[in-house]
């Protein structure tokens, strides 16, 4: 299996991911930059962490116009599975593949440490393998982490089932102690109605290994792995509508 | 022509650096000021524009890529 880490200029967790594929998960990653046309025959992409383009505008603003988007909408609308971790979920929501927007963090402060989610949904790509409800610990690392949608839009996602990490306690109790950017509904990732894309601002490519403070994160590379082996045992084609 | 373009999030959206800017100001005595609302100022040179192309040109980039249109609202001034 093949793991897609698109590089941006300013991306600075593409490695963390590209070691937590390929040392961790035992799988192939290759490094695509942001100006190439597609996507190597990818089985899996991840938009990594970072500030892309110095965060100019806004974030993720400028990346969602480079070359590789085109092949990532692609992959996305094929129902190739795509996960946006921190800046790459960012660029997800300006590129459209994602809805609502990221707003200053509440506080003003860039937050830089390991927060509590509780996993909302397993029915997606990148969480079949973990249990519903589990809590997971994850590093965050972000001034701009802060979701938002109109109310609606919102109502529509948790109605949905579309949101698939939300800010907790370490038992799983939802606080405004527990959310660290002012998130509404402590939304600490979604994904898209047919539930192959997933974005989040936690860092979960950081939570592999035991030494580095919690090893929770593998679960999402791991469902992912699962995901695609058991599609194709049903069928040939491309995973459709998730999981 | 000259496009101005100004960016702000939209009424309904909590600016938190326009509230801590409000609250320093509310500190420094000014307390009048009920509210600030921190946005972005862009100018666009248009050599060779008509007024109209201008304005409509902006708009199309202001839409595009200045603004996004979940969260922030844009208004537009042409001068020569």
């Amino acid at each position: 299996m093949t793991f897609a880490v698109v590089v941006f200029p300013g991306s600075n967790c593409d490695h963390d991911a590209y070691h937590a594929v390929k040392h961790v998960l035992g799988h192939s990653a290759r490094f695509v930059w942001h100006k190439e046309a597609g996507l190597q025959g990818a089985d899996v992409v991840i938009l990594p962490g970072g500030f892309s383009h110095g965060d100019y505008l806004r974030t993720g603003a400028v990346a969602k116009f480079s070359p590789v988007m085109g092949a990532v909408n692609a992959f996305a609308s094929a129902g190739g599975p795509v996960l946006g971790i921190c800046n790459g979920f960012q660029i997800l929501l300006e590129a459209g593949l994602l809805p609502g927007a990221m707003l200053r963090n509440a506080g003003l402060r860039f937050r830089c440490e390991h927060v509590h989610v509780r996993v909302e949904q397993t029915n997606t790509p990148f969480t079949l393998k973990c249990a519903p409800g589990q809590v997971l610990r994850l590093p965050i690392a972000h001034g701009e982490g802060n979701y938002f949608a109109e109310p609606d839009v919102a109502e529509r996602l948790e109605r949905q089932g579309q949101v698939v990490f939300r800010y907790t306690t370490a038992d799983g109790r939802v606080t405004s102690e527990s959310n660290p950017n002012g998130s509404l509904n402590g939304i600490a990732g979604i994904c898209n109605d047919a539930r192959n894309v997933v974005g989040l601002m936690p860092h979960p490519e950081r939570a592999c290994e035991s030494p580095l403070g919690s090893a929770d994160g593998l679960l999402v590379l791991e469902s992912v792995v699962e995901a695609l082996s058991s599609s194709s045992r049903l069928t040939a084609g491309a995973m459709s509508g998730g999981a | 022509m000259t496009a101005r373009v100004f960016v702000t999030l939209k009424p309904s959206v909590f600016d938190p650096q326009g509230h801590t800017i409000t609250e320093a100001l509310h500190q420094m005595g000014y307390a009048g000021v009920e509210d600030v609302r921190q946005g972005k100022y862009f100018e666009l040179m248009l050599p060779g524009t008509s007024a109209d192309q201008a304005r409509s040109l902006a708009a199309e980039v202001a839409h595009k890529l200045l603004a996004n249109p979940v969260i922030e609202s844009y208004r537009i001034e042409v001068a020569e």
